[in-house]
């Protein structure tokens, strides 16, 4: 069968996080929240170490600790720190507590670098129903809200005045977040979502005239990449997970170069 | 029937309290203005019209089913973020681009569809956000220091739409100024703010109050003159003076204070 083939179920995990990281990454670049995505990323490493030491799923442990991270740090800006102190307080405790959490666990020794990297190539059937379902589930939330969101990212006022709650759209994001670091740590890794959610966002920036096409192509520039990274990474003998996000980062070179010339045309 | 009633509400942020026993009407194609000086609670106000903040104690009514057009103070649009005037227009959903077409051509705007909000000059997003806040027919207009950042021409010109604007489609309007000659010239009632409600009335009675000049008579000669000055000129004149006429001329006496 065809998901026998571990490149197979590769590209079709990589892809699957594609998805899911296009429309809550163009969120994240329009709200300015790439730290926060950073942030909640770096904390499921504590959620990693929990779970092993538990014995429930990486994925329900990575899920709740990103969870609870993000809610915190929504919960607690505008008391006195500033977002990004507070997240950088937050997120570098979280991952130092998760690496000492692990160096307790004693029996299994775990392959860290897998899930700070990412370990593509070793996802499972299982861990592809986790993506897939995980993925669908952030793309279905986005966009159900996806027009509240919208006005809620353009102005907190424009929102409450169209009788949407800000508020609980953020905790929507915050959500689809959490979701996304979840499925995502075994595909590129907790130190590489962010760039996932990031770049083909930035990416599809200036082909896009309206946020649908914007998230549209990010998803197109996120599957092309897994895709072209997971071949790259087999021909080249090159880690997997970095590569689908070098990938990336050249298209992101590449459109950014095609916007100064259209700019310079007047375009 | 009042549009909105907004009986005693106190509102505060933690032991802040911005806002004491305020109370306001406003009834159907009625034009309100607040005006106050700044920390007054005069957007805070707004705000809790809009239900983005909550008073600790009164009550706020609205007639059942009031539709309000909101348009703040400005918008910023994040450069990242690609958006459409008509993306912008359709937002709310279920608008149809006729629509859209209409309410930018009543804001004076037409030509502006396709184009990039984060391409617009000052004047023209703030005719768009007059556009997307007159596109579900509103009974209400809320402007919240609308022409904040607009030169003198500009903000005169947008405030002869909004005239246009209640003249087409009859809605009342609440409006944050702190461009006096604004208020005097084109309000049926001007509500004088300053945490709490210090006096109420025609223009013409608020501005003769002790109370509103212990807040804008120091130190604004200038515009209390130009003021003075459009208060006889309202007199002189019968209820339908030429505001075409009317505000360039006052623009003109504003730079003579200066």
């Amino acid at each position: 069968m065809i998901l026998d083939d571990f490149m197979t179920r590769a590209v079709l995990a990589g892809v699957g996080v594609a998805f899911a990281a296009a429309p809550l990454g163009s969120f994240v670049v329009w709200r300015r929240m790439a730290y926060f995505g950073d942030a909640t990323a770096h904390a499921a490493i504590l959620g990693v170490a929990l779970s092993l030491a538990l014995h429930v799923s990486i994925f329900a442990g990575a899920m709740a600790v990103a969870l609870t991270m993000a809610l915190t740090v929504t919960m607690l800006t505008g008391r006195g720190y500033a977002m990004d102190t507070l997240l950088g307080v937050l997120a570098h405790s979280a991952l130092a507590f998760g690496l000492v959490a692990v160096s307790f666990l004693s029996g299994i020794r775990i392959d860290l670098m897998a899930y700070l990297f990412g370990d593509i190539l070793a996802v499972s059937r299982g861990d592809l129903a986790v993506i897939w379902s995980g993925a669908a589930l952030v793309v279905g939330l986005i966009g159900w809200r996806w027009s509240a969101l919208l006005t809620a990212t353009l102005s907190e006022e424009l929102a409450y005045a169209s009788a949407i709650n800000p508020r609980r759209e953020q905790l929507i994001l915050t959500l689809a977040l959490a979701i996304t670091v979840a499925v995502a740590i075994k595909v590129v890794g907790v130190l590489l979502i962010a760039a996932m959610l990031i770049i083909p966002a930035a990416a599809a920036r200036p082909l896009s005239r309206t946020p649908e096409q914007m998230a549209l192509i990010a998803a197109v520039i996120g599957a092309g990449s897994a895709i072209v990274g997971l071949q790259a990474a087999y021909a080249l003998d090159t880690p997997a997970g970095p590569s689908i996000v070098c990938v990336a980062a050249l298209v992101f070179l590449g459109t950014s170069v095609l916007r100064s010339l259209g700019a310079g045309r007047g375009s | 029937m009042n549009l909105i009633t907004v009986e005693n509400i106190n509102v505060g942020y933690g032991a802040n309290t911005v806002l004491r026993n305020v109370s306001l009407a406003v009834a159907p194609r009625e034009i309100v203005t607040i005006v106050g000086p700044n920390g007054s609670g005069k957007t805070t106000l707004l705000r809790a019209l809009i239900g983005a903040a909550r008073p600790s104690s009164g009550h706020i009514t609205q007639k059942p089913g009031l539709r309000i057009g909101y348009v703040p103070q400005k918008l910023h649009i994040d450069p990242t973020l690609p958006m459409t005037v008509e993306r912008f227009l359709r937002l709310p959903g279920r608008t149809v681009r006729a629509a859209c077409a209409q309410a930018l051509e009543r804001a004076g705007v037409p030509d502006l569809l396709q184009r990039q909000m984060s391409a617009l000059s000052g004047g023209q997003m703030q005719r768009v956000l007059l556009a997307r806040a007159l596109i579900n027919e509103p009974e209400l207009l809320l402007l919240d220091e609308a022409t904040q950042g607009l030169d003198q021409p500009g903000s005169a010109a947008f405030y002869r739409q909004i005239e246009e604007v209640r003249k087409e489609t009859g809605c009342a309007i609440l409006m944050i100024s702190h461009e006096l000659h604004v208020v005097m010239s084109a309000s049926d009632r001007v509500i004088c703010l300053n945490g709490h409600v210090c006096c109420e009335g025609t223009p013409e009675i608020v501005s003769a109050a002790p109370e509103y000049r212990a807040l804008f008579g120091s130190g604004t000669f200038g515009a209390l003159a130009l003021y003075r000055h459009e208060h006889d000129h309202d007199h002189d004149e019968t209820c339908g003076a030429d505001h075409a006429h009317h505000h360039p001329h006052s623009h003109k006496k504003t730079e003579a204070a200066e």
